[in-house]
C-alpha cells in the first residue's frame, strides 16, 4: 500500500466519503456503492487498525481497537455506510484535534523561538561567532542592532533601544547604557553594545524562564487530577454495561456502540488544554504561572496581601526632611551616614546618598557596629556610641524620646518613615524617609476589586502610622505595620484561616519567607531577583505591578474556561449515553458528536490565548 | 535507579497518555512513568540493571509514537 502523509489520507478519505455520500442519495445502494464505502473504510481504517493491533500486543484494549471491531462489525452485518463514516470521522476528528491542540501551545512554542541562537565574542581581539552556550563567562559579547542578546551581563560599552518582551511580555524599547544589566534573549532595536557575560547558557535569566514554563504547562491541576481518577473508574463501568448490555439484549451494534461512543475523550481533554492555553497566555505577556493547580488556586483567591516597599512602592526611598536638635544638618548626616557605612538597610542607603549629596564621598567607617533587629544600629564612631534607628531602639536603650514624639508622629502620618539618630543623652536629629508609590498602584488595587478580590491587605515592616497613610492613599482595605519578617508570615497564616486562601504579593527581597508560606506566593520584578523566581508560585517577569492584573484576570478566565469545557463534556457524555441506550443515536452520528465535542473543548481554550490582548478583547480591564 | 526524558511528536490524543503509561508501568524494571500531554514528553524511572533505555524506546515506538529525542 502507498504511503500516505496523514493530511492525505485525511483528505482522500474524506472525497471517498462524499462520493459515497453522493451515491447513496442518487442510485441507492448499488455495488459501485458499496465499493466506495468499503474504499473509504480500508484507506480511513488502516492507521486505526494499525494502532489497535500495536496497543494489542501490549495488551491494552483502546479506543482503536474499540473503533475496529465496531467497523469489522459493521461490513459483517453489511452496514458499509456506517463503516465508511465511522472510519472517517474518527480519523478527521483526530487530524483537527491535532491541529487546534498545536494552536494551545502556540504561545509556549512561540516563546521558545526567542531563544537566541548565535553569540558574537571577542576572543583574542577578533569576533567570532559561536553558539551561546559555548560563551564563557566573563567573556565580551557584541550585539549590534536587529541581534539578539545571547547571555546575562552587564553593559561596558555602547548604548541601545532594547525589547525586552522575551522576558518581561513588554515590547516597548527600554534604553540601556554602561553599567546596565542586559538579558540573554532581548533584541537590540537600535543602538550597539557591548556586554560582559555574568550569566550563560543554562543560568540565564530567560533560559529558566522557558524551564520554568516548560514544567509548569504539565503540572496538573486539581479538578485534572481528580478527572483522571474520575476516568479510572468511569471506562470500566462502561465496559461492564456494554457487557451486561449485550447480555441482556443479544445486541451486538448496540453494545459496541455503547462501548465507542462513551469514551470521555472531551472531559480527559477538557482541563488541560485550558491550563495550556492559560499559561502560554500568560508566559506571553509576561507572567510565570507555575502550573494548573497554581492556575486554579489564582483564579479562586479572594485575598491579596502586598508587601509594601519594593512591591507598592519603588523600594528606593529618598530623604525628605532632616531635623536636627542639638548639632548642624550636615554633621547629622555626616554621622548617620558613617554609622550606616555596613548597612543593607533601604533606609541606610538613602541617609548615605543624601548624606553623600551635601557632603561628597564618605569613606569613614564606625569603629563598632552592632544591627538590633527590628530596631536599628548601635555604633562607636569617633570613640561615641551613637544609635540610628526607631523609637524602640531608644526606649530599649533607656533614651526618653519625650515631647520629641509630637514631631515624630506628625512625620509619620503624612507617610514618611522616621530613622531617629542620637546617643545616650538623648535624639539629637529625625531623618524622615519617604519610598515613592509606584504611578500604578492605586489603578491596580481599583481593578483587583473589579476582578473580585475582596480583601487586600498591605504588610510591613513599617511604622504604623506610615502604613496608615499609604494604606489610605492606596486604597488598601487593611494594614499591618512594624512587622519583622517572620511576623509577616504569622500574620499571613493568621490570614489563611480566616480568609481559607491567602495570596502573598512581594518583591523577594525581605519578604521570601511570606512569599514561601503563603497558599500562593506572587513575585514581582522576578527577572532581576533569583530568590523569588524560584520560591514564588507565580512570577511577573518585570517590575510592573499593574500586570498583577492581567495575572488574575488570565487565572479566572481559565478557570471559567475549564469550568464550561467540563460541564460542557458531561452534558455530551450524558446525552450520547442516553440516545445510545434509547436507539436514537447510531454509531456514526455518535461519532460525529463526539468529535465535535472534543473539538469544541480545544476551540474554547483557545480562546484563552486572545484574552488581554490590546483592542481585541472587551474583556480586558483597562489600566 | 535512572531517570531519562523521551521527547515525541506532539501528542494529541488524551488516549495515548493511558495507553503510554499503561505499557511502560507493565514494563519489567520501570519504576515511574510520567506522561507530559502538553509537552509531548514521557519521562520514565527504571532500574538500568533490568531495563535499557533502548527498550523503552522500542516500546514507546512500537505504540505508534515516534522518539524525537531523549535527554
Amino acid at each position: 500500500m502507498v504511503k500516505l502523509t496523514k493530511k492525505q489520507r485525511v483528505l482522500f478519505s474524506g472525497i471517498l466519503a462524499i462520493v459515497s455520500f453522493i451515491l447513496k442519495n442518487t442510485i441507492g445502494q448499488q455495488l459501485i456503492t458499496s465499493i466506495v464505502m468499503i474504499a473509504t473504510a480500508i484507506v480511513a481504517g488502516t492507521p486505526i487498525l494499525k494502532n489497535a493491533i500495536s496497543a494489542l500486543r501490549y495488551k491494552i484494549l483502546g479506543i482503536d481497537a474499540l473503533v475496529s471491531i465496531a467497523v469489522i462489525g459493521a461490513m459483517f452485518i453489511g452496514e458499509y455506510w456506517e463503516a465508511a463514516a465511522v472510519t472517517f470521522l474518527f480519523l478527521f476528528g483526530e487530524y483537527l484535534e491535532s491541529k487546534t491542540l498545536e494552536k494551545t501551545r502556540s504561545s509556549i512554542k512561540a516563546l521558545l523561538n526567542l531563544a537566541p541562537d548565535v553569540a558574537r565574542v571577542i576572543r583574542d581581539g577578533v569576533e567570532v561567532v559561536i553558539s551561546p552556550e559555548e560563551v564563557i563567562k566573563g567573556e565580551i559579547v557584541v550585539i549590534k542592532p536587529g541581534e539578539k542578546v545571547s547571555v546575562d551581563g552587564t553593559v561596558i560599552e555602547g548604548t541601545a533601544y532594547l525589547n525586552q518582551a522575551a522576558i518581561t511580555g513588554e515590547s516597548i524599547p527600554v534604553a540601556k547604557k554602561i553599567e546596565d544589566e542586559v538579558f540573554s534573549g532581548t533584541i537590540i532595536e537600535s543602538g550597539y553594545l557591548k556586554v560582559r557575560a555574568d550569566r550563560v547558557g543554562e543560568d540565564t535569566t530567560f533560559a529558566r524562564i522557558l524551564q520554568m514554563v516548560e514544567e509548569a504547562q504539565d503540572k496538573k491541576a486539581k479538578t485534572q487530577k481528580f478527572l483522571e481518577e474520575f476516568s479510572k473508574y468511569y471506562t470500566p463501568s462502561i465496559i461492564i454495561l456494554s457487557l451486561l448490555l449485550f447480555f441482556f439484549t443479544m445486541d451486538l451494534v448496540l453494545s459496541l456502540t455503547l462501548l465507542v461512543i462513551a469514551c470521555p475523550g472531551a472531559l480527559v481533554i477538557s482541563t488541560p488544554v485550558s491550563i495550556v492555553a492559560g499559561i502560554g497566555n500568560g508566559a506571553k505577556h509576561g507572567v510565570l504561572v507555575k502550573g494548573g493547580e497554581v492556575m486554579e488556586k489564582l483564579g479562586k483567591v479572594k485575598l491579596l496581601a502586598f508587601d509594601k516597599t519594593g512591591t507598592l512602592t519603588m523600594g528606593k526611598p529618598k530623604v525628605n526632611r532632616v531635623k536636627t536638635y542639638s548639632l548642624k544638618e550636615d554633621e547629622l548626616l555626616r554621622i548617620a551616614a558613617i554609622g550606616e557605612a555596613y548597612s543593607e538597610h533601604p533606609l541606610g542607603k538613602a541617609i548615605i546618598e543624601k548624606a553623600e549629596k551635601a557632603l561628597g564621598p564618605i569613606t569613614q567607617k564606625p569603629e563598632e557596629s552592632e544591627m538590633l533587629v527590628g530596631q536599628g544600629l548601635k555604633v562607636v564612631i569617633e570613640g561615641k556610641t551613637i544609635f540610628i534607628g526607631n523609637r524602640k531602639l531608644f526606649t530599649e536603650n533607656g533614651v526618653e524620646i519625650g515631647e520629641k514624639e509630637v514631631f515624630i508622629r506628625s512625620e509619620e502620618e503624612k507617610g514618611q518613615t522616621v530613622v531617629l539618630v542620637g546617643d545616650l543623652a538623648g535624639i539629637m536629629g529625625v531623618i524622615s524617609i519617604a519610598d515613592i508609590v509606584r504611578a500604578d498602584s492605586k489603578k491596580l488595587i481599583a481593578n483587583l476589586k473589579k476582578l473580585g478580590i475582596e480583601k487586600v491587605v498591605m504588610l510591613t515592616g513599617d511604622n504604623k502610622r506610615v502604613a496608615k497613610a499609604i494604606a489610605s492613599e492606596l486604597g488598601i482595605d487593611e494594614y499591618y505595620g512594624e512587622l519583622l519578617p517572620e511576623e509577616k508570615v504569622q500574620v499571613l497564616e493568621e490570614l489563611q484561616q480566616k480568609y481559607g486562601m491567602a495570596a502573598m504579593v512581594g518583591d523577594g527581597v525581605n519578604d521570601a519567607p511570606a512569599l514561601a508560606a503563603a497558599d500562593l506566593g506572587i513575585a514581582i520584578g522576578g527577572a532581576g531577583t533569583d530568590v523569588a523566581m524560584e520560591t514564588a508560585d507565580v512570577v511577573l517577569m518585570s517590575d510592573e505591578i499593574r500586570k498583577l492584573s492581567h495575572a488574575i484576570g488570565i487565572s479566572r478566565a481559565t478557570v471559567r474556561n475549564m469550568k464550561q469545557n467540563i460541564y460542557f463534556a458531561l452534558i455530551v457524555a450524558g446525552a450520547l449515553l442516553a440516545g445510545v441506550l434509547f436507539k436514537t443515536v447510531n454509531l456514526a452520528f455518535g461519532m460525529l458528536v463526539h468529535e465535535l465535542s472534543v473539538l469544541l473543548v480545544v476551540i474554547n481554550a483557545v480562546r484563552l490565548l486572545g484574552y488581554g490582548d490590546r483592542g481585541k478583547s472587551r474583556k480586558q480591564v483597562s489600566i | 535507579m535512572t531517570t531519562k526524558t523521551y521527547q515525541l511528536e506532539t501528542l494529541t490524543c488524551p488516549s495515548c497518555v493511558v495507553k503510554i503509561q499503561t505499557v511502560l508501568k507493565r514494563t519489567n524494571g520501570v519504576q515511574e512513568v510520567e506522561v507530559l500531554f502538553n509537552s509531548s514528553r514521557v519521562k520514565v524511572s527504571f532500574d538500568e540493571a533490568v531495563v535499557d533505555p533502548e527498550t523503552i524506546k522500542k516500546t514507546i515506538e512500537n505504540l505508534g509514537f515516534k522518539v524525537i529525542g531523549e535527554k
